[in-house]
């Protein structure tokens, strides 16, 4: 009897990776087989469960108790304590898993974390082994494929997509079921189904939780798309810097291989479908879906311009299919659930679930996944738990470098994908980052341009100078040497590179700078106008002084000072030299009387 | 794969090892597995529910372990929650008796008496 | 992009392992990304001769391996040392001299940043803040950190490794 009385479940994501859960894994198998527990209770290494912040995780089934910062040394404990006493280990729950006064732990779906979000894209991650096809098919993996070959035309399929009103969740927000369509209708005898999983935004990582914890319904999903469209090969192009994901994507595509769920004639319907895998080697633009598809050819990631669209020609020239990691994620669903209850969920444009990756200065950082039309302020303070260290919320930016920052007065916008554009940003891959009032806007700006400056491939002019312009005048201002002129000369600029570029990489990277100047505006003045940099981030605006009260002239400041540009006699108050001071805070630091003020 | 029904079939088994993980609000067997629980004899008692419960396939119960109840004499003490219904306390219990348990009162709803806590006083 | 001053040192198993795996990708669609992949695991890096053999064994000209090699940020045209010496150019790091110990670096070792000397021993580079600011300014060789250095310094930590 293979069936076991316990299941303990341990993060294998990166984040928890990471922070260790290998070993956790190698002690806690070490420990069972010491108490003799190794037959009743099961290991299981899953993907992520989204609480990055708490890592290394672990659940242990039946009770569905929530361990959050599991150390090696706390395996033992858990192993002699909960598996073979039954006594759970509170010291080790997630705080908000253990109810007031009472020895009932809440489940899991009680936890404010997980309470507003709805699982669909991520719904098996953290829950089977990604690594046992088994598992995926014991919650009804591969029946959308045997649905749809058994039951449906590819015409049905596509409708369906196109009634569930699922639109991609990579950025753009196309609908999916018309992209179906076309690639559908285009001419030619071969075509290509291919899968984005280059995810290069900095912040943003759902798709490598989803390729990590539940590859199997990205496979899935792309030999029902194969059937839609009419292509029997797929590619799934992803970023090498995943190696996890990597790995568990090839176990994947092997075993689906070795149950027949890939290749020749699947489910005897005469269906062909095959799948590779296609490593990135760094470079952002190739998120781009004409810059991707380039470089599946094995040549220089480079965009070209459209149209001519991928559905008409794509890799090689012939019709492709080119859907993002999340986009799939949701599609057996839909197949199971139907288009209806699909359409039920999020708002009248945007319907569905859309994970997010929280992070920033936000407590519970992590990925979350809640339906469209939930508030930024809900996902703030309920889902994230507010802002650490009572400080206050600034912004939250959206979208990455290509996104924009939505200020306080904006919390309860809906977020869709509609309503984030309106107010200046965009959905983007799903990265949120929460910003307090120390953060600065200018600065935030400038660290987002500098980004697609380094990135930006160099095709075209008006994203290769264009964006190491803006990067230059918003340097100026940071610096303190900014004009008023300049603040124009931007928004000039921004609208010329949105108009101007080749693809989305330039078309959106000024959207940072527009959106900081349009909601902090203010604080772009202060540093052109005042010199100050409200938050005290822009080192070269900030002031250092000494309190002549509290100096007792010990010297300590102007010997560290690494441009002497302290000076003044033993035991009476030191000065700083403004003009020489390169504000580099070494002086404030050494200070044992606390008298250097920025 | 050949056919919708091979797939049918592994899921069945596979569901079978995984149905644990499932939060549900079916019927609730919880195990006292305190130390004096285990002197006693409680994990083939445990064994021998969710070996039984697994071979009857039924999804809606799940078999959980909890600590001492307080009454280590009565050891193994089993609890039996049902929806709508007042929990059910069975002591001394044995592989055997776990059987029956399952067999008339998990499936067919009607308590075991003999093997409850009244029944000692 | 600057051309490794170190001789190619590649071995005869090294380039029957690249023949193998040029030979399997041979004919492929889009086999050039996956087989410079391979090429640099097998070599740690893809010096211009790698690249040639590439070239010729895909058929591919050698301008356009190159143009991939330059494009990609996992690519190196130069390898990496037995030691990786990283000099912190974080804010706090830079501020307290961190650039006058790199140039120390570079002047001992007689080569620049990216690159690595013709022994194999040492390669440089000038990083982002590695978060040990409380210890500017900061270098890191392999997995060993040194803080709170001076120039003076540089000589004697490079000599334990050499």
């Amino acid at each position: 009897m293979d069936i076991a009385r316990g299941h303990v479940l341990v993060c294998g994501g990166t984040g928890c990776t990471s922070s260790g859960s290998e070993n956790i894994i190698k002690e806690m198998e070490e420990q069972l087989r010491k108490n003799g527990l190794e037959k009743e209770i099961k290991v299981v290494k899953t993907g992520c469960f989204g609480l990055c912040a708490l890592g290394p995780i672990m659940i242990v089934y039946p009770e569905g108790a929530f361990y959050s910062r599991v150390q090696v040394e706390d395996v033992k404990e858990i192993v002699e304590e909960h598996l073979l006493k039954g006594r759970i280990v509170k010291r080790l729950l997630y705080d908000e898993t253990i109810h007031e006064g009472s020895d009932e732990i809440k489940s899991l779906n009680e936890v404010d974390f997980y309470k507003k979000q709805m699982r669909v894209a991520l719904r098996n991650c953290g829950v089977i082994n990604p690594e046992v096809i088994d598992e995926y098919i014991a919650f009804d993996g591969y029946k959308a494929l045997g649905k749809v070959l058994t039951e449906m035309t590819p015409e049905e399929v596509i409708q369906t997509i196109k009634d569930s009103g699922l639109r991609g969740r990579g950025g753009g927000g196309f609908p999916t079921g018309m992209k179906w369509d076309f690639t559908a209708k285009a001419q030619g005898e071969q075509k290509y189904v291919a899968c984005n999983a280059d995810e290069g935004d900095p912040g943003a990582f759902m798709d490598r939780s989803i390729l990590e914890g539940d590859p199997h319904s990205i496979i899935e999903a792309m030999a029902i798309a194969g059937y839609a469209v009419g292509a029997d090969q797929g590619y799934i192009y992803i970023r090498a810097e995943y190696p996890i994901a990597v790995k568990r994507l090839q176990i994947a595509i092997d075993q689906a291989k070795e149950y027949g769920l890939l290749g020749e004639n699947i489910f005897e319907t005469g269906f062909n479908f095959n799948l590779e895998l296609r490593l990135g080697a760094g470079a952002f633009v190739c998120g781009e879906e004409t810059a991707l598809l380039t470089s599946i050819e094995g040549k220089r990631g480079e965009p070209r311009p459209r149209p001519p669209f991928p559905a008409v020609k794509g890799l090689w020239g012939k019709p492709t299919l080119l859907n993002n990691v999340e986009t799939y994620a949701n599609v057996c669903q839909i197949i199971l659930n139907g288009a209806d209850w699909f359409a039920s969920i999020g708002t009248e444009k945007s319907k569905g679930t859309k994970v997010f990756a929280l992070g920033g200065k936000i407590n519970n950082t992590g990925l979350v996944e809640i339906p469209m039309g939930t508030t930024l302020r809900e996902i703030v303070e309920d889902i994230g738990g507010g802002i650490p260290n009572g400080k206050k919320f600034k912004a939250a930016q959206t979208g990455g470098p290509s996104g924009g920052c939505i200020p306080a007065s904006l919390m309860d916008t809906p977020i869709d994908y509609d309503s984030l554009i309106s107010i200046g940003s965009m959905m983007g891959s799903g990265g949120l980052i929460v910003m307090d009032e120390d953060n600065c806007m200018v600065d935030i700006a400038k660290f987002f341009l500098e980004f697609t400056v380094d990135e930006s491939c160099g095709k075209c002019t008006p994203c290769r100078i264009g964006t190491k312009r803006l990067y230059e005048i918003l340097d100026k201002i940071t610096k303190g040497k900014g004009t008023m002129e300049d603040l124009d000369r931007l928004e000039e600029l921004c609208e010329s590179i949105k108009a101007g570029s080749l693809c989305g990489l330039g078309q959106t990277a000024p959207n940072p700078v527009l959106s900081t100047l349009r909601y902090f505006r203010d604080e772009y003045v202060a540093h052109v106008r005042d010199k100050v940099c409200p938050a005290g981030v822009c080192k070269a605006l900030s002031k250092y002084e000494i309190d002549p009260e509290k100096c007792r002239g010990c010297s300590l400041c102007s010997k560290e000072c690494p441009v002497g540009a302290i000076s003044g006699e033993i035991k009476k108050p030191f000065v700083i030299d403004q003009d020489k001071c390169i504000k580099c805070g070494a002086c404030m630091a050494k200070c044992p009387f606390k008298a250097i003020k920025k | 794969m050949k056919s919708l029904a091979e797939l049918e079939a592994i899921r069945n088994k596979a569901r079978e090892k995984v149905m644990v993980r499932k939060d549900n609000d079916g019927i609730r067997v919880v195990v006292g597995m305190a130390t004096c629980g285990i002197a006693a004899g409680a994990r083939p008692v445990m064994n021998a529910f969710v070996e039984e419960a697994a071979k009857r396939g039924l999804e809606n119960v799940s078999v959980t372990q909890t600590g001492c109840i307080g009454m280590c004499r009565l050891e193994p003490i089993v609890e039996v929650f049902t929806p709508d219904q007042e929990k059910v306390t069975y002591i001394k219990m044995t592989p055997e008796k776990a059987k029956r348990v399952v067999a008339e009162h998990i499936v067919n709803g009607n308590p075991v008496s003999e093997y409850t806590i009244g029944s000692e006083q | 992009m600057k051309h490794s001053a170190v001789p190619f040192m590649g071995t005869k198993e090294q380039e029957a392992q690249l023949k193998a795996v040029i030979d399997a990708h041979r004919g492929e669609k889009g086999a050039t990304i996956p087989v410079l992949h391979k090429a640099q695991e097998i070599y740690g890096y893809l010096p211009i001769e790698v690249q040639e053999m590439i070239s010729e064994g895909l058929d591919v000209p050698l301008a356009e391996i190159y143009g991939i090699v330059t494009f990609y940020a996992q690519f190196s045209l130069n390898p990496r040392g037995q030691y990786q010496i990283g000099v912190c150019l974080g804010t706090a790091c830079y501020v307290k001299g961190s650039g006058d110990i790199l140039e120390k670096v570079k002047e001992i070792l007689g080569i620049d940043v990216g690159e690595c000397t013709p022994d194999g021993k040492f390669s440089v580079d000038a990083t982002r803040c590695i978060g040990a600011c409380g210890l500017a300014p900061v270098m890191t060789i392999n997995d060993d950190v040194y803080g709170r250095l001076v120039v003076d310094d540089v000589a004697d930590i490079l000599k334990k490794y050499q």
